[in-house]
């Protein structure tokens, strides 16, 4: 379960298991979380968690609410996140999280979500308020610690838990389960860089142009007459005919409708003109 | 109407790099328009039967139907009716099918499938969709989404919980809050959109806009929308190249020409009459 450890001048004062749907952070004592401080406004803040995500929102405190030293209105709060509150610090702590990341495969499987299981989220109602309703019982992650019928692979779920996974590197594992898929024009994958690479023309009127593959694909050729395409993919650069009669000539051999693998200083011809293909190293 | 000179289609699914079992299903026919997409879910294989059925019951139903004639009935004004309460019908139906194989057989207890359908007709496209496969279409090499995700993050973000940027980070990206079969009702979203001769279309399970971003799905559909098999490989490709950590299945129908459904007086009086 996530955790806030709350501390002040580095020294810790408590730790705070987050127990429930909807925890209130402030100086008075009804809060969940009471700090009794006057730097604290009476309800300064809010931690409102659906499964295993947990948000913070301020509630328009005085003094406002720091997470990682930048002010906040509202925040999906990660793993080792640090908020601020006057002079106290509460370090948000959520290892579940971190062996979910390890383990994307069990934990990618898409599950349904019965209506009424999670309390709707509507448009335009504060997070916070559509919460309340749910009863603290429910508050944990469902699917992972409760078996749940209407979670259909709760179990597989369950499985992918296991403490391989709780014990790879947590910075590593994160960095490559979660940032890779949308950073799919870099020409990083299963961390593996590929090497810059070149087509330099060398017939024709655009002789010694040179043309970076930087894209992961690259098109080359007359569209209508003939088109090839250079696809810059974790194992290298690969070549693969698109449109047109006459298929592109790798070194003087005429390829297929495969993709072709290129070799450094392989030289292509396409559309009657010649061009090689070389790494920039 | 026979409409496979105005759509040109072309399907690709793949397993991914992990999984081994591939519970996406897509089916299409240009013949008549259709185009089908499914990602199931469900212990075992499960999510496979659910998947197949839900495309199966659909393209077989729908070839059924157009064949004997509805097609015509879709022209006009009324067609936009016709096409939807058909649509929603068979969507019934095979969330029935899958229901009750769920309910009757242990080992598929529990299983359930996303969907997008696509039909083509008179210019125009209606989409039908539950859970989180989505619709993308590429007009003037601009790539839009069509529909919006039934999954709990997109409910986050349009509550303004969470940003679209920190939905990248999200533990909650599996969770869809509708899916065909797991109830004995479901409730399809269905709209119409006009289509024009260049449109491309774009069916996908999220195993694909999960593992590629936009952009790239863009790009790779303008470079290569003159070759819609290569297109699709890539596209799968592409996910299997960032991880392919689930299954993959795209569906590409490229509009070639107009294919406005004929307005003769017969065709408008055999509409009239089946009204």
């Amino acid at each position: 379960m996530a955790k806030f450890i709350l501390s002040m001048d580095g020294l810790v004062l408590k730790e705070i298991p987050v127990s429930k749907e909807r925890m209130t952070i402030g100086r008075k004592p009804h809060n969940d979380i009471q700090i009794d401080n006057l730097a604290v406004s009476g309800e300064h803040a809010v931690v409102v968690t659906i499964l295993n995500d947990s948000f913070l929102e301020d509630l328009g405190s005085t003094n406002g609410t720091l997470v990682n030293g930048q002010p906040i209105k509202k925040h999906f709060l990660q793993h080792n996140d640090v908020v601020e509150l006057g002079k106290y610090k509460l370090k948000y702590v959520n290892e579940q999280a971190q062996q979910h990341r390890a383990a994307p495969q069990d934990f990618e499987k898409t599950m349904v979500l019965r209506p009424g299981q999670v309390p709707k989220v509507e448009p335009g109602k504060p997070a916070s308020e559509s919460q309340q309703m749910r009863a603290p019982g429910v508050s944990q992650p469902v699917g992972v610690s409760q078996p749940n019928p209407a979670l259909s692979e709760s179990q597989a779920m369950r499985a992918g838990q296991g403490a391989p996974a709780a014990s790879q590197p947590m910075g590593v594992s994160q960095q490559v389960s979660t940032s890779q898929p949308m950073g799919a024009s870099q020409p990083v994958a299963g961390g593996k860089q590929v090497p810059p690479a070149a087509i330099q023309i060398l017939t024709g009127a655009n002789a010694g142009r040179e043309l970076e593959l930087v894209k992961p694909l690259t098109t080359l050729g007359k569209p209508g007459v003939q088109v090839a395409v250079i696809t810059r993919r974790p194992q290298g650069y690969f070549i693969t005919h698109v449109e047109g009669a006459t298929f592109p000539v790798v070194n003087g051999k005429a390829l297929d409708a495969q993709a072709h693998a290129l070799a450094d200083h392989d030289v292509i011809e396409l559309a009657g003109v010649k061009m090689e293909f070389f790494f920039k190293t | 109407m026979n409409l496979s000179q105005a759509l040109e289609i072309a399907t690709c699914t793949d397993p991914g790099m992990v999984r081994s079992h591939n519970e996406d299903s897509v089916a299409a026919d240009a013949s008549i328009g259709v185009a089908v997409l499914a990602d199931g879910m469900g212990g075992y294989n499960a999510g496979e039967v659910a998947s197949g059925m839900a495309t199966t019951v659909l393209t077989t139903e729908l070839q059924h139907l157009l064949a004997s004639g509805e097609a015509a009935a879709m022209a006009g004004a009324a067609g936009r009716e016709r096409a939807e309460a058909m649509l929603r019908a068979e969507i019934a139906k095979a969330n029935t099918s899958i229901y009750q194989a769920a309910q009757s057989q242990p080992q598929y207890a529990g299983m359930g499938t996303t969907l997008v359908v696509a039909l083509f007709y008179d210019n125009r496209v209606t989409v039908a969709h539950i859970g989180d496969s989505r619709v993308y279409r590429l007009r003037d090499d601009e790539l839009v989404q069509i529909t919006k995700d039934h999954s709990l993050l997109q409910e986050q973000i349009d509550s303004g919980m969470i940003t679209a940027e920190q939905a990248r980070f999200s533990q909650n990206k599996n969770l869809v809050t509708r899916a065909l079969g797991i109830d004995p009702t479901v409730d399809a979203e269905i709209r119409e959109y006009e289509t024009q001769p260049g449109d491309l279309w774009l069916l996908c399970s999220d195993g694909l806009n999960d593992m590629v971003s936009d952009e790239d799905i863009a790009m790779t559909l303008q470079a290569l929308a003159s070759n819609l098999p290569l297109a699709a490989q890539q596209l799968v490709q592409m996910a299997n190249d960032n991880g392919g950590r689930d299954n993959v299945s795209v569906v590409l129908v490229r509009v070639v020409r107009d294919y406005a459904a004929p307005k003769g007086l017969l065709a408008r009086l055999f509409g009239w009459l089946r009204h």
